[in-house]
């Protein structure tokens, strides 16, 4: 099983990775900026996705929408921002390549020309819409905000969230936009994957005939930091919601470090699905919680597990949260079972064959390329990505989970407003908005 | 093509390639053609349909099961019955346990759902091609042989309950069961899958057993296969699989159900709410409606993608929300057309004065003009290839020819019958099924925050509603 591709880097800088799939008349252009939230500074949070959205709103050559040329060609396209990177991308009928690669380069070469204090307040005001709708007036939606300020200190640039802070989304002037657009969006910051059916050789000439003339930009530096829990840290807050929800978080490997994989397939033996030690448990057997879930959150400086559980109606979170614990310890002790091992290699395979069948979107194959070339320098790690997985061993997830999740970490208790006794006992009072 | 890594040189020497003309748009070039999935099918002797497509690019092959029964065959009363039944499927079947039967699945790594509606149920599985004939005997399993334990059915409904009690406090979740109940009242589509308190405390697993044997039955269900497969080894594994699923007797199906009058305009407070959740919309058309095309293509205009009337007007010309769109949800009886959006507070009057001033502007007094009705018509064309991707997306697909009786021959058509599409059409299918005198507004939001501004609208005064009130 493979990830087949061929790699350029243009002499400004941008690597083009290719991907030929004839199967469905449809190519991906899928184009990563490797600069996310992790790049801003505090008081100045929530730009990079700010960002992201002005890069629909017109360049200097096509100054009247993004969506609008691509959509009547019969594409779809979207892009998205997270604390690493930000990425942006088109399926298209496979007729339709020069036109999203002309829409493409016209962005990123031509953006600032066409960017104004009009579109600048619009665009201001739809993502303070974004972040009522999918974080202030949802429950639990306050939840990340105050895990990651509790994991990460201040200065860290994973101790706030990606759509930032309110106030910092106020105050932030265009002149801070156009800096921003000169510092991380230029060739030398980018990859260029292009995935699907056409022939390499001429999606390459198209992208060197579109991108070539770009000029590069100063190399980024990659953004240093560390964070260390030296004592548990215990908050609560009060929220419009039914039931109360605990979350435990620890701070753990980066992404693709060692002991990443380990915890990737330890969560799923905790907490992912009905199998799962934690669900069987809380939910299946005990019934004291409604839902529990575990993720290990890898990211490019550094990771974090997270484990959530729902109580169910009659029960606190001190419960839920001994019963966890408990689990957790016990993982550390005995490590898993030659089943539930077995079960995480074939799982994890089939997650990687599943992920082959689609060129383009979020997590499709180009999106993979870019990913691997991003973060590693290396898009040929497709395979040796799936090793990961397959060399996880009994002992080797024992010691990740013994190392890592037997230390001081987070628990963050959320409860229905009143219901103070409900959160885990020792509590501090955050504040989060 | 391999792997392989060529550096170009980086500044120095290397060649530029001459500068590009942008001063209009590349056309894109003559379309790829490209060939719909042919299924095949064969009918096995207790009323199965089984249907395949090849699909061999992945080793993989994608299983759906549908039966052509869902939450609109709930018995009046026991609201939410074919959604908790349905979930009640994968909790074990014969000697096995659910926990067994989950870990059966985690053993071929299979990606395991159900998923219900208003008129049908479905089992996805998809597994590595390996894995076929296991996982299709565990679907069998699930589908035609669960255990429905009273221990397990006790778990799964208080889980349920539980559920129900936490979507309380999700307004986008308040704002469409209330308008189902406002739009439908008793109709069969007047409740959300998941149902209501009350019915669900009523239920018993006697329930669960009896809807199981009425309504899941071989004679309502497609089984629709598509990946790395062979037509003739499907059959085969099915027939070994759902060989001895006999079917039951015929189950009534309530055809009609009376429509309510609601009233223009109603409020669920939510006090200090930061945004108000709005639903727009009345009861229209079946998914057999003549109309279909046409209304696809002006809904696409209207609000049905990124550059339509309707998300343009509210979020990318006045910022008051994330996004918008309108739909027609066709079912197989009338379906709703509905707008939705969530704005910030004080831009609550504002934005349904503008939504239904889209609604009635597009029926004639604006009509489409020729370049919105060409994007729109390409959009939903030249795009169509991409929906066939994956043998996920074909299995969808399929699943609905086999659920609203479309023709073999549906996809080929798809494209020639919304390239003909003219305005005059859009302006006549809105005017047919779209009436703004009719339209029903619900909000879910600061009740004092935006009451003065909604006593402005003319839609008379509002009726306030609890968020839990059925």
């Amino acid at each position: 099983m493979r990830l087949s591709f061929a790699k350029h880097t243009l002499a400004n800088g941008l690597d083009v990775l290719l991907h030929e799939d004839r199967t469905c008349p449809i190519v991906a252009v899928n184009l990563w900026y490797h600069v996310g939230s992790k790049n801003e500074s505090p008081g100045h949070t929530g730009f990079a996705h700010l960002f992201e959205h002005l890069m629909f709103e017109g360049s200097e050559h096509h100054d009247r929408g993004y969506f609008k040329p691509l959509q009547g060609a019969g594409a779809t396209l979207n892009g998205s921002t997270n604390a690493d990177r930000t990425n942006y991308w088109e399926v298209i009928p496979s007729n339709a390549l020069e036109l999203a690669l002309w829409m493409e380069s016209d962005r990123m070469g031509y953006l600032l020309p066409a960017l104004t204090q009009a579109k600048f307040s619009n665009q201001r005001d739809v993502v303070l819409n974004e972040r009522r709708q999918n974080y202030e007036n949802r429950p639990y939606g306050l939840a990340p905000m105050a895990l990651l300020s509790a994991l990460f200190p201040p200065d860290h640039p994973y101790h706030w969230t990606t759509i930032g802070e309110v106030a910092d989304l106020h105050a932030v002037q265009l002149d801070e936009v156009q800096a921003f657009f000169r510092r991380y969006y230029h060739p030398a910051n980018a990859s260029l994957a292009i995935a699907g059916d056409v022939d390499a050789g001429e999606a390459l000439s198209l992208a060197r005939a579109y991108f070539e003339e770009i000029e590069p930009g100063d190399p980024v530096d990659a953004v240093e930091a560390s964070a260390a829990l030296t004592t548990d840290v215990r908050i609560f807050f009060e929220d419009r919601v039914e039931v109360p929800r605990l979350y435990l978080a620890w701070l753990t490997p980066a992404m693709f470090a060692d002991g990443d994989a380990d915890l990737d397939l330890g969560t799923d033996l905790l907490a992912n699905g009905k199998t799962s030690r934690l669900y069987r448990r809380l939910v299946f057997d005990e019934r004291i919680a409604t839902d529990v879930s575990a993720a290990q959150n890898s990211r490019e400086i550094a990771g974090y597990t997270q484990i959530t559980a729902t109580a169910a109606p009659g029960h606190d979170l001190g419960e839920l949260e001994r019963a966890i614990l408990e689990e957790v310890a016990r993982l550390a002790d005995e490590g898993p079972t030659d089943d539930e091992i077995e079960r995480g290699r074939v799982q994890a395979e089939s997650q990687f064959v599943f992920r082959l069948q689609t060129v383009g979107g979020f997590g499709g194959k180009s999106d993979q390329l870019n990913a691997y070339n991003v973060f590693l320098g290396d898009p040929a790690y497709f395979e040796r990505d799936l090793a990961r997985y397959h060399d996880v061993t009994k002992s080797s997830l024992q010691q990740a989970i013994a190392r890592y999740l037997t230390t001081p970490h987070v628990t963050l208790s959320i409860v229905p407003r009143g219901r103070v006794a409900l959160a885990a006992p020792d509590s501090q009072r955050a504040v989060v908005s | 093509m391999s792997a392989r890594v060529d550096q170009s040189p980086s500044g120095a020497g290397a060649s530029r390639a001459p500068k590009i003309d942008r001063s209009r748009l590349p056309e894109p070039g003559p379309a790829t053609p490209f060939s719909f999935p042919a299924i095949q099918k064969t009918t096995l002797p207790n009323g199965l349909r089984v249907w395949s497509v090849c699909h061999p690019q992945v080793p993989v092959i994608a299983f759906d099961l549908l039966v052509r029964r869902g939450a609109s065959a709930d018995p009046p009363g026991k609201e939410g019955l074919a959604a908790l039944t349905a979930d009640m499927l994968d909790e074990g079947s014969g000697d096995r346990s659910a926990i067994e039967m989950h870990e059966a699945l985690a053993r071929l790594g299979a990606q395991f759902d159900t998923d219900i509606g208003s008129d049908f149920a479905s089992v996805s599985v998809t597994v590595l091609t390996r894995f076929a004939g296991r996982a299709l005997a565990l679907i069998a399993d699930v589908v035609a042989r669960p255990a429905l334990r009273d221990d397990d059915f006790a778990r799964v409904r208080q889980l349920r309950l539980h559920r129900l009690t936490q979507l309380r406090d999700m307004p986008a979740v308040v704002a469409d069961r209330v308008f189902l109940k406002l739009l439908y009242g008793a109709h069969p589509y007047g409740h959300s899958p998941i149902g209501t308190e009350t019915a669900l405390a009523s239920m018993t697993v006697d329930d669960v057993r009896a809807f199981h044997g009425v309504a899941i039955r071989p004679s309502v269900a497609t089984l629709i296969a598509v990946g790395d497969c062979d037509h003739a080894a499907v059959v085969r594994l099915a027939a070994e699989a759902f060989g001895d699923w006999r079917d039951a007797s015929a189950d009534a199906v309530t055809t009609d159900g009376h429509l309510p009058a609601a009233a223009a305009l109603n409020v669920i407070p939510r006090p200090k709410a930061p945004q108000s959740e709005l639903r727009i919309g009345h009861v229209a058309v079946p998914r057999d409606t003549p109309d279909y095309h046409a209304l696809v293509v002006a809904n696409t205009i209207l609000g049905g993608q990124f550059v339509s009337r309707i998300n343009l007007n509210l979020r990318e010309d006045k910022g008051f929300t994330y996004g918008a769109r309108t739909a027609f949800e066709f079912r197989r009886l009338p379906g709703p057309f509905v707008l939705q959006v969530s704005v910030q507070t004080t831009a609550t009057a504002r934005a349904i004065e503008e939504s239904i001033a889209e609604i009635a502007g597009i029926r004639g007094p604006r009509p489409v003009t020729a370049e919105e009705l060409a994007l729109g018509i390409a959009a939903l064309t030249r795009g169509y290839a991409r929906s066939f991707e994956t043998a996920e997306q074909i299995a969808r697909a399929v699943m609905q020819l086999a659920l609203f009786d479309l023709p073999d021959d549906y996809f080929a058509q798809f494209v020639p019958a919304v390239s003909r599409v003219t305005a005059e059409d859009v302006s006549r299918v809105m005017t047919r099924h779209v009436d703004p005198a009719r339209l029903t507004t619900l909000v879910v939001g600061d009740l004092d925050e935006v009451a003065p501004g909604l006593g402005a609208l003319g839609l008379g005064e509002p009726v306030i509603l609890s968020a839990d009130p059925f």
